[in-house]
Protein backbone atom coordinates (compact mmCIF):
# COMPACT_ATOMS: atom_id res chain seq x y z
CA UNK A 1 0.00 0.00 0.00
CA UNK A 2 3.27 2.52 -0.44
CA UNK A 3 4.03 2.04 -4.06
CA UNK A 4 4.85 5.60 -4.79
CA UNK A 5 7.46 5.04 -2.46
CA UNK A 6 8.68 1.64 -4.29
CA UNK A 7 7.14 -1.30 -6.24
CA UNK A 8 9.01 -5.10 -6.00
CA UNK A 9 10.67 -6.03 -9.51
CA UNK A 10 8.30 -8.18 -11.94
CA UNK A 11 9.65 -11.36 -12.75
CA UNK A 12 9.77 -10.68 -15.97
CA UNK A 13 11.67 -7.59 -15.80
CA UNK A 14 14.02 -10.35 -13.59
CA UNK A 15 13.95 -12.37 -16.50
CA UNK A 16 15.34 -9.87 -18.67
CA UNK A 17 18.31 -8.65 -16.75
CA UNK A 18 19.62 -11.63 -15.30
CA UNK A 19 21.25 -12.75 -18.42
CA UNK A 20 23.15 -9.15 -18.78
CA UNK A 21 24.97 -9.94 -15.23
CA UNK A 22 26.46 -12.97 -16.20
CA UNK A 23 26.47 -14.20 -19.83
CA UNK A 24 26.33 -10.66 -21.52
CA UNK A 25 28.45 -8.61 -19.45
CA UNK A 26 30.78 -6.75 -21.87
CA UNK A 27 30.92 -3.37 -21.50
CA UNK A 28 29.10 -1.52 -24.20
CA UNK A 29 32.28 0.92 -24.63
CA UNK A 30 34.73 -2.03 -25.73
CA UNK A 31 35.47 -3.00 -29.53
CA UNK A 32 35.57 -6.47 -29.31
CA UNK A 33 32.70 -8.90 -29.37
CA UNK A 34 31.75 -8.98 -25.51
CA UNK A 35 30.92 -5.09 -25.68
CA UNK A 36 29.63 -5.39 -29.02
CA UNK A 37 26.50 -7.40 -27.51
CA UNK A 38 26.17 -5.12 -24.88
CA UNK A 39 25.70 -2.33 -26.64
CA UNK A 40 23.36 -3.65 -28.87
CA UNK A 41 21.19 -4.37 -25.73
CA UNK A 42 22.15 -0.90 -24.48
CA UNK A 43 20.75 0.37 -28.09
CA UNK A 44 17.94 -1.93 -27.67
CA UNK A 45 16.92 -0.69 -24.25
CA UNK A 46 17.00 2.53 -25.34
CA UNK A 47 14.77 1.96 -28.65
CA UNK A 48 12.57 0.72 -26.34
CA UNK A 49 12.21 3.03 -23.47
CA UNK A 50 11.80 5.79 -26.45
CA UNK A 51 8.59 4.17 -27.89
CA UNK A 52 7.14 4.17 -24.44
CA UNK A 53 6.85 8.08 -24.45
CA UNK A 54 6.78 8.63 -28.41
CA UNK A 55 10.29 10.02 -28.50
CA UNK A 56 13.50 9.54 -30.50
CA UNK A 57 16.25 6.55 -28.93
CA UNK A 58 18.82 9.20 -29.08
CA UNK A 59 16.35 11.97 -26.86
CA UNK A 60 16.69 8.75 -24.10
CA UNK A 61 19.84 9.46 -21.47
CA UNK A 62 20.31 6.75 -19.31
CA UNK A 63 20.66 8.18 -15.37
CA UNK A 64 20.56 6.46 -11.94
CA UNK A 65 17.24 7.57 -11.08
CA UNK A 66 14.27 9.85 -10.49
CA UNK A 67 16.78 12.27 -8.89
CA UNK A 68 19.86 12.31 -11.08
CA UNK A 69 17.27 13.01 -14.18
CA UNK A 70 16.06 16.09 -12.58
CA UNK A 71 18.83 17.15 -11.23
CA UNK A 72 20.89 16.75 -14.87
CA UNK A 73 17.72 18.62 -16.58
CA UNK A 74 17.31 21.91 -13.93
CA UNK A 75 21.22 21.88 -13.79
CA UNK A 76 22.06 20.92 -17.40
CA UNK A 77 20.81 23.82 -18.89
CA UNK A 78 22.46 26.68 -16.80
CA UNK A 79 25.66 26.78 -18.33
CA UNK A 80 24.22 27.06 -22.04
CA UNK A 81 22.20 30.15 -20.88
CA UNK A 82 24.49 32.12 -19.02
CA UNK A 83 22.28 35.49 -19.02
CA UNK A 84 18.76 33.78 -17.95
CA UNK A 85 19.00 33.35 -14.46
CA UNK A 86 15.39 32.93 -13.53
CA UNK A 87 13.83 29.43 -12.77
CA UNK A 88 10.27 28.61 -12.33
CA UNK A 89 8.80 25.63 -10.49
CA UNK A 90 5.82 24.86 -7.98
CA UNK A 91 5.88 25.00 -3.75
CA UNK A 92 5.14 20.94 -4.15
CA UNK A 93 7.65 19.46 -6.28
CA UNK A 94 9.81 16.98 -5.30
CA UNK A 95 13.08 17.86 -3.30
CA UNK A 96 15.07 16.13 -5.63
CA UNK A 97 13.61 19.35 -7.46
CA UNK A 98 13.26 21.97 -5.00
CA UNK A 99 16.89 21.43 -3.17
CA UNK A 100 17.90 21.31 -6.93
CA UNK A 101 16.98 24.55 -7.38
CA UNK A 102 17.46 26.19 -3.81
CA UNK A 103 21.70 25.01 -4.42
CA UNK A 104 21.19 27.05 -7.94
CA UNK A 105 19.81 29.92 -5.39
CA UNK A 106 23.15 29.67 -3.57
CA UNK A 107 25.24 29.97 -6.34
CA UNK A 108 23.03 33.48 -7.42
CA UNK A 109 20.06 32.00 -9.62
CA UNK A 110 16.37 33.46 -8.73
CA UNK A 111 13.86 30.85 -8.38
CA UNK A 112 9.90 31.71 -8.14
CA UNK A 113 7.91 28.96 -6.35
CA UNK A 114 4.31 29.25 -7.87
CA UNK A 115 1.72 27.89 -5.06
CA UNK A 116 -1.25 25.24 -5.42
CA UNK A 117 -4.75 25.52 -4.94
CA UNK A 118 -6.42 23.62 -2.06
CA UNK A 119 -6.79 20.67 -4.36
CA UNK A 120 -3.25 20.91 -5.69
CA UNK A 121 -2.88 22.65 -8.83
CA UNK A 122 -0.65 24.91 -10.10
CA UNK A 123 -1.92 28.34 -10.30
CA UNK A 124 -1.20 28.85 -13.93
CA UNK A 125 -1.96 32.73 -13.82
CA UNK A 126 0.57 33.08 -11.01
CA UNK A 127 3.13 31.20 -13.21
CA UNK A 128 2.41 32.99 -16.49
CA UNK A 129 2.94 36.45 -14.53
CA UNK A 130 6.10 34.80 -13.01
CA UNK A 131 7.87 34.74 -16.42
CA UNK A 132 10.84 36.83 -16.73
CA UNK A 133 12.73 37.91 -19.97
CA UNK A 134 15.26 35.68 -18.28
CA UNK A 135 13.53 32.59 -17.71
CA UNK A 136 15.17 29.93 -18.48
CA UNK A 137 13.40 26.85 -16.94
CA UNK A 138 9.77 25.70 -15.81
CA UNK A 139 9.66 22.86 -14.06
CA UNK A 140 6.64 21.58 -12.86
CA UNK A 141 5.76 17.87 -11.98
CA UNK A 142 3.32 16.02 -13.81
CA UNK A 143 1.42 14.35 -11.15
CA UNK A 144 2.57 14.99 -7.19
CA UNK A 145 3.47 11.85 -4.96
CA UNK A 146 1.89 12.76 -2.16
CA UNK A 147 -1.10 13.72 -3.33
CA UNK A 148 -1.66 12.31 -6.71
CA UNK A 149 -2.87 15.72 -8.31
CA UNK A 150 -2.10 15.84 -11.91
CA UNK A 151 -0.65 19.21 -13.01
CA UNK A 152 -2.45 20.60 -16.53
CA UNK A 153 0.85 20.10 -18.46
CA UNK A 154 0.04 21.18 -21.94
CA UNK A 155 -1.58 24.28 -20.41
CA UNK A 156 1.90 25.17 -19.22
CA UNK A 157 4.15 23.83 -21.75
CA UNK A 158 1.85 26.38 -24.07
CA UNK A 159 3.41 29.26 -21.54
CA UNK A 160 6.72 27.88 -21.99
CA UNK A 161 6.35 27.76 -25.48
CA UNK A 162 4.73 31.26 -25.82
CA UNK A 163 8.02 32.87 -23.79
CA UNK A 164 10.30 30.44 -25.34
CA UNK A 165 11.17 28.84 -22.34
CA UNK A 166 12.72 25.20 -21.46
CA UNK A 167 9.98 23.35 -19.89
CA UNK A 168 10.70 20.02 -17.47
CA UNK A 169 8.41 17.49 -15.97
CA UNK A 170 8.99 15.34 -13.48
CA UNK A 171 6.72 12.23 -14.41
CA UNK A 172 8.66 9.65 -12.22
CA UNK A 173 4.67 9.20 -10.19
CA UNK A 174 3.00 8.89 -14.15
CA UNK A 175 4.50 6.59 -16.22
CA UNK A 176 2.50 2.97 -15.63
CA UNK A 177 0.02 5.04 -14.11
CA UNK A 178 -1.79 7.56 -16.57
CA UNK A 179 -0.30 8.29 -20.50
CA UNK A 180 2.59 9.82 -20.77
CA UNK A 181 3.58 11.04 -24.69
CA UNK A 182 6.14 13.87 -24.92
CA UNK A 183 4.61 15.30 -28.04
CA UNK A 184 1.33 14.74 -26.24
CA UNK A 185 2.86 17.44 -22.92
CA UNK A 186 4.52 19.24 -25.60
CA UNK A 187 7.80 18.82 -23.08
CA UNK A 188 11.30 19.13 -23.71
CA UNK A 189 12.44 17.31 -20.78
CA UNK A 190 10.90 14.44 -19.08
CA UNK A 191 12.30 12.40 -15.97
CA UNK A 192 11.71 8.58 -15.66
CA UNK A 193 12.26 6.27 -12.60
CA UNK A 194 12.79 2.75 -13.03
CA UNK A 195 11.58 1.42 -9.19
CA UNK A 196 8.54 3.30 -9.25
CA UNK A 197 7.18 0.62 -12.22
CA UNK A 198 8.13 -2.57 -10.90
CA UNK A 199 11.55 -1.76 -12.78
CA UNK A 200 14.96 -2.35 -10.59
CA UNK A 201 15.92 0.50 -8.42
CA UNK A 202 19.53 2.82 -9.21
CA UNK A 203 18.33 3.37 -12.86
CA UNK A 204 16.04 5.74 -14.64
CA UNK A 205 16.09 7.96 -17.54
CA UNK A 206 15.61 11.84 -19.12
CA UNK A 207 14.19 12.44 -22.02
CA UNK A 208 15.82 15.64 -23.88
CA UNK A 209 13.53 17.10 -26.45
CA UNK A 210 16.06 16.94 -30.24
CA UNK A 211 17.75 20.57 -30.03
CA UNK A 212 17.03 21.72 -26.61
CA UNK A 213 20.89 23.20 -25.30
CA UNK A 214 22.22 21.63 -22.36
CA UNK A 215 25.34 20.38 -20.79
CA UNK A 216 26.41 17.33 -18.68
CA UNK A 217 26.60 17.46 -14.79
CA UNK A 218 28.68 14.00 -14.69
CA UNK A 219 31.78 14.01 -16.76
CA UNK A 220 34.07 11.00 -17.55
CA UNK A 221 34.21 9.03 -20.49
CA UNK A 222 31.37 10.41 -22.78
CA UNK A 223 29.09 7.82 -22.68
CA UNK A 224 25.49 8.01 -23.53
CA UNK A 225 26.42 10.60 -26.20
CA UNK A 226 28.49 12.29 -23.50
CA UNK A 227 25.87 13.93 -21.39
CA UNK A 228 26.21 11.55 -18.86
CA UNK A 229 29.35 9.34 -18.39
CA UNK A 230 30.27 6.64 -16.55
CA UNK A 231 30.24 2.70 -17.76
CA UNK A 232 26.48 2.61 -18.23
CA UNK A 233 24.61 -0.47 -16.05
CA UNK A 234 23.25 -2.95 -18.70
CA UNK A 235 20.58 -5.40 -16.65
CA UNK A 236 19.53 -2.24 -14.83
CA UNK A 237 18.78 -0.27 -18.03
CA UNK A 238 17.56 -3.64 -19.46
CA UNK A 239 15.01 -3.86 -16.61
CA UNK A 240 14.19 -0.77 -16.93
CA UNK A 241 13.47 -0.84 -20.44
CA UNK A 242 11.34 -4.02 -19.96
CA UNK A 243 9.26 -2.48 -17.01
CA UNK A 244 8.29 0.39 -19.50
CA UNK A 245 7.04 -2.02 -21.86
CA UNK A 246 5.06 -3.76 -19.52
CA UNK A 247 4.02 -0.54 -17.95
CA UNK A 248 3.03 0.21 -21.66
CA UNK A 249 1.81 -2.92 -22.70
CA UNK A 250 -0.66 -3.04 -19.47
CA UNK A 251 -1.57 1.12 -18.76
CA UNK A 252 -4.91 0.33 -19.36
CA UNK A 253 -5.98 -2.88 -17.34
CA UNK A 254 -3.73 -1.50 -14.50
CA UNK A 255 -5.18 2.16 -14.04
CA UNK A 256 -8.61 0.90 -14.31
CA UNK A 257 -8.00 -1.97 -11.53
CA UNK A 258 -5.94 0.73 -9.67
CA UNK A 259 -8.36 3.16 -9.65
CA UNK A 260 -11.55 1.05 -9.09
CA UNK A 261 -9.76 0.16 -5.94
CA UNK A 262 -8.74 3.56 -4.93
CA UNK A 263 -12.48 4.53 -5.64
CA UNK A 264 -13.96 1.96 -3.48
CA UNK A 265 -11.76 2.60 -0.60
CA UNK A 266 -12.20 6.09 -0.48
CA UNK A 267 -16.03 6.25 -0.70
CA UNK A 268 -15.59 2.86 2.16
CA UNK A 269 -13.65 4.78 4.21
CA UNK A 270 -16.25 8.32 3.91
CA UNK A 271 -19.19 5.73 4.49
CA UNK A 272 -17.80 4.10 8.52
CA UNK A 273 -15.22 7.24 9.71
CA UNK A 274 -16.72 10.33 10.51
CA UNK A 275 -14.78 13.80 10.69
CA UNK A 276 -12.08 12.67 7.65
CA UNK A 277 -11.03 14.62 4.43
CA UNK A 278 -9.52 13.70 0.88
CA UNK A 279 -6.14 15.65 0.18
CA UNK A 280 -5.88 16.36 -3.32
CA UNK A 281 -7.79 16.83 -6.27
CA UNK A 282 -10.72 14.48 -6.86
CA UNK A 283 -10.74 13.95 -10.14
CA UNK A 284 -7.13 14.83 -11.50
CA UNK A 285 -5.50 12.68 -9.27
CA UNK A 286 -3.12 9.51 -10.00
CA UNK A 287 -5.35 6.17 -10.36
CA UNK A 288 -3.05 4.66 -7.43
CA UNK A 289 -3.28 7.54 -5.02
CA UNK A 290 -5.48 7.77 -1.85
CA UNK A 291 -4.68 10.60 0.68
CA UNK A 292 -6.61 11.23 3.11
CA UNK A 293 -6.76 13.06 6.52
CA UNK A 294 -8.30 11.93 9.50
CA UNK A 295 -9.30 14.25 12.52
CA UNK A 296 -8.48 14.27 16.15
CA UNK A 297 -5.49 11.55 15.70
CA UNK A 298 -1.70 12.30 14.18
CA UNK A 299 -0.19 10.56 10.96
CA UNK A 300 2.88 8.87 12.64
CA UNK A 301 0.90 7.05 15.15
CA UNK A 302 -1.20 5.53 12.17
CA UNK A 303 1.49 4.58 10.13
CA UNK A 304 2.79 2.44 13.53
CA UNK A 305 -0.72 0.60 14.35
CA UNK A 306 -1.45 -0.71 10.72
CA UNK A 307 2.89 -1.89 10.16
CA UNK A 308 1.71 -3.92 13.26
CA UNK A 309 -1.27 -5.05 11.24
CA UNK A 310 1.10 -5.43 8.29
CA UNK A 311 -0.50 -2.56 6.11
CA UNK A 312 2.73 -0.22 4.89
CA UNK A 313 1.55 3.12 3.91
CA UNK A 314 2.92 6.43 4.43
CA UNK A 315 2.04 9.82 6.34
CA UNK A 316 2.56 13.61 5.47
CA UNK A 317 3.37 14.41 9.18
CA UNK A 318 6.64 13.93 11.10
CA UNK A 319 7.32 14.37 15.04
CA UNK A 320 10.70 15.71 16.26
CA UNK A 321 10.95 16.91 19.77
CA UNK A 322 7.57 17.69 20.89
CA UNK A 323 6.20 19.27 17.55
CA UNK A 324 4.24 18.19 14.23
CA UNK A 325 5.82 18.98 11.43
CA UNK A 326 3.49 18.86 8.07
CA UNK A 327 4.98 18.06 4.59
CA UNK A 328 5.92 20.96 2.59
CA UNK A 329 3.17 19.32 0.46
CA UNK A 330 0.12 19.38 2.66
CA UNK A 331 1.38 22.98 3.97
CA UNK A 332 0.89 24.18 1.07
CA UNK A 333 -2.28 22.87 0.48
CA UNK A 334 -3.61 25.29 3.23
CA UNK A 335 -5.55 22.64 5.02
CA UNK A 336 -7.12 23.28 8.86
CA UNK A 337 -5.10 22.27 11.20
CA UNK A 338 -7.57 19.83 13.01
CA UNK A 339 -6.53 18.43 9.65
CA UNK A 340 -2.98 18.65 8.95
CA UNK A 341 -1.40 16.19 11.24
CA UNK A 342 -3.67 13.20 10.82
CA UNK A 343 -2.67 12.57 6.78
CA UNK A 344 -2.00 9.19 5.73
CA UNK A 345 -0.88 8.39 2.01
CA UNK A 346 -2.29 4.79 0.61
CA UNK A 347 -0.51 3.98 -2.76
CA UNK A 348 -2.09 1.36 -4.39
CA UNK A 349 0.37 -1.50 -7.02
CA UNK A 350 -1.06 -3.57 -9.81
CA UNK A 351 -1.01 -6.63 -7.30
CA UNK A 352 -3.05 -5.09 -4.85
CA UNK A 353 -6.32 -6.80 -4.67
CA UNK A 354 -10.17 -5.74 -3.61
CA UNK A 355 -9.09 -8.36 -0.72
CA UNK A 356 -6.56 -6.35 0.53
CA UNK A 357 -8.98 -3.17 0.03
CA UNK A 358 -11.15 -5.01 2.50
CA UNK A 359 -8.18 -5.52 5.22
CA UNK A 360 -7.25 -2.19 5.02
CA UNK A 361 -10.59 -0.22 5.29
CA UNK A 362 -11.67 -2.98 8.30
CA UNK A 363 -7.75 -1.97 9.84
CA UNK A 364 -8.13 1.95 9.18
CA UNK A 365 -11.07 1.86 11.13
CA UNK A 366 -9.62 0.25 13.79
CA UNK A 367 -6.63 2.02 13.91
CA UNK A 368 -8.67 5.65 13.75
CA UNK A 369 -11.13 4.23 16.50
CA UNK A 370 -8.42 3.65 18.77
CA UNK A 371 -6.34 6.79 18.61
CA UNK A 372 -9.62 8.31 18.80
CA UNK A 373 -10.71 7.45 22.06
CA UNK A 374 -7.09 8.36 23.27
CA UNK A 375 -6.96 11.45 21.94
CA UNK A 376 -8.24 14.88 24.13
CA UNK A 377 -9.63 16.38 20.62
CA UNK A 378 -12.15 13.80 19.89
CA UNK A 379 -15.43 13.74 22.03
CA UNK A 380 -15.75 10.00 21.06
CA UNK B 1 7.98 1.24 23.81
CA UNK B 2 6.08 -0.12 20.93
CA UNK B 3 4.23 -2.40 23.68
CA UNK B 4 3.53 0.20 25.56
CA UNK B 5 1.95 1.90 22.77
CA UNK B 6 0.09 -0.16 21.15
CA UNK B 7 -1.44 -1.03 24.46
CA UNK B 8 -1.62 1.73 26.49
CA UNK B 9 -2.71 1.60 30.53
CA UNK B 10 -4.62 4.18 32.29
CA UNK B 11 -6.26 5.99 28.91
CA UNK B 12 -9.24 8.38 29.42
CA UNK B 13 -10.48 11.32 31.62
CA UNK B 14 -11.03 11.24 35.40
CA UNK B 15 -14.54 12.78 36.45
CA UNK B 16 -14.47 15.41 38.85
CA UNK B 17 -10.49 15.21 38.84
CA UNK B 18 -8.54 16.25 41.62
CA UNK B 19 -6.25 17.51 38.75
CA UNK B 20 -5.96 18.49 35.80
CA UNK B 21 -2.70 19.32 33.39
CA UNK B 22 -2.82 19.41 29.61
CA UNK B 23 -0.02 20.96 27.37
CA UNK B 24 0.81 21.41 23.78
CA UNK B 25 -1.65 23.00 20.74
CA UNK B 26 -3.07 21.71 17.64
CA UNK B 27 -0.91 24.30 15.59
CA UNK B 28 2.10 23.18 16.35
CA UNK B 29 2.32 19.57 18.21
CA UNK B 30 1.01 17.38 20.55
CA UNK B 31 -1.34 17.31 23.36
CA UNK B 32 -0.93 15.77 26.67
CA UNK B 33 -3.99 15.85 29.27
CA UNK B 34 -3.63 14.13 32.65
CA UNK B 35 -6.20 13.84 35.48
CA UNK B 36 -5.64 12.98 39.20
CA UNK B 37 -7.38 11.55 41.22
CA UNK B 38 -5.43 11.79 44.85
CA UNK B 39 -6.98 10.66 48.41
CA UNK B 40 -4.35 10.25 51.63
CA UNK B 41 -1.66 12.55 49.65
CA UNK B 42 -1.59 9.25 47.29
CA UNK B 43 -2.49 9.21 43.27
CA UNK B 44 -5.21 6.76 43.40
CA UNK B 45 -5.73 6.86 40.06
CA UNK B 46 -3.98 8.67 36.51
CA UNK B 47 -5.36 9.09 33.45
CA UNK B 48 -4.34 10.10 29.85
CA UNK B 49 -5.48 11.49 26.78
CA UNK B 50 -3.02 12.01 24.23
CA UNK B 51 -3.04 13.54 20.15
CA UNK B 52 0.68 12.59 19.04
CA UNK B 53 2.94 10.42 17.77
CA UNK B 54 4.13 6.60 19.03
CA UNK B 55 6.54 8.65 21.30
CA UNK B 56 3.96 10.84 23.01
CA UNK B 57 1.30 8.05 23.53
CA UNK B 58 3.89 5.56 24.63
CA UNK B 59 5.22 7.83 27.08
CA UNK B 60 1.84 9.23 28.95
CA UNK B 61 0.70 5.49 29.48
CA UNK B 62 4.51 5.04 30.63
CA UNK B 63 4.02 8.33 33.14
CA UNK B 64 0.45 7.66 34.43
CA UNK B 65 1.56 3.72 35.24
CA UNK B 66 4.93 5.11 37.06
CA UNK B 67 2.40 7.59 39.06
CA UNK B 68 -0.16 5.82 40.54
CA UNK B 69 0.28 4.66 43.73
CA UNK B 70 2.83 6.85 44.44
CA UNK B 71 3.04 9.79 47.12
CA UNK B 72 2.12 13.01 45.48
CA UNK B 73 6.01 14.27 46.67
CA UNK B 74 7.09 10.62 44.91
CA UNK B 75 5.14 11.08 41.79
CA UNK B 76 7.21 14.81 41.27
CA UNK B 77 10.16 13.71 41.80
CA UNK B 78 9.55 11.48 39.13
CA UNK B 79 12.43 11.74 36.27
CA UNK B 80 12.45 11.43 32.29
CA UNK B 81 15.47 8.39 33.35
CA UNK B 82 12.58 7.27 34.88
CA UNK B 83 10.22 7.20 32.22
CA UNK B 84 13.32 6.26 29.62
CA UNK B 85 14.57 3.46 31.56
CA UNK B 86 10.28 2.52 31.92
CA UNK B 87 10.03 2.32 28.06
CA UNK B 88 13.48 0.33 27.34
CA UNK B 89 14.77 3.61 25.68
CA UNK B 90 13.46 5.39 22.79
CA UNK B 91 14.20 6.11 18.91
CA UNK B 92 17.29 8.49 18.50
CA UNK B 93 16.68 11.98 19.36
CA UNK B 94 13.16 11.91 20.62
CA UNK B 95 14.21 10.92 24.32
CA UNK B 96 13.78 14.86 25.20
CA UNK B 97 9.93 13.62 24.13
CA UNK B 98 9.13 12.04 27.70
CA UNK B 99 9.42 15.40 29.78
CA UNK B 100 6.23 16.37 28.13
CA UNK B 101 4.03 14.12 29.12
CA UNK B 102 6.06 14.61 32.53
CA UNK B 103 5.17 17.99 32.42
CA UNK B 104 1.77 17.44 32.45
CA UNK B 105 1.92 15.21 35.11
CA UNK B 106 3.30 17.97 37.22
CA UNK B 107 0.97 20.57 35.96
CA UNK B 108 -1.84 18.13 37.28
CA UNK B 109 -0.41 17.69 40.53
CA UNK B 110 -0.15 21.45 40.66
CA UNK B 111 -3.65 22.27 39.97
CA UNK B 112 -4.11 19.99 42.63
CA UNK B 113 -2.38 21.86 45.01
CA UNK B 114 -3.37 25.49 43.85
CA UNK B 115 -7.09 23.79 44.86
CA UNK B 116 -6.17 22.05 48.25
CA UNK B 117 -4.25 24.98 49.66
Amino acid sequence: MDHSATTPVDQLVVDAMIPYFTEIFGNSSSLHSFGGEAAEALSMARKQVAEAIGALPEEIIFTSGGTESDNLAIRGVIPYNTSKKHIITSVIEHPAVLNTCSFLESMGHEVTYVPVDTEGIVDIRKLEESVRKDTVLISIMHANNEVGTIQPIKEIAQIAKKHDIYFHTDAVQTVGKIPVNVDELDVDMLSISSHKIHGPKGVGALYIRKGTAIEPIIFGGNHENGMRSGTENIPGIVGLAKAMSLAQQRLNADSKHMQEMRDSLISRIFDIIPDVRLNGHPVQRLPNNINLSFKYVEGESMLMLLDMKGIAVSTGSACSSKSLKASHVLSSLNLEDDYIHGSLRISLGRENTMEDIDYVVESLKETVLKLREMSPLSSQ
Amino acid sequence: MIEEFSNPHNVGVIENADGVGEIGSTVDGDIINISIKVTNNILEDVKFKTFGCVVAISTSSAVTRLAKGKTVEEALSLSNDDILTALDGLPEGKDRCSGFALDALKLAIEDYQKKNK
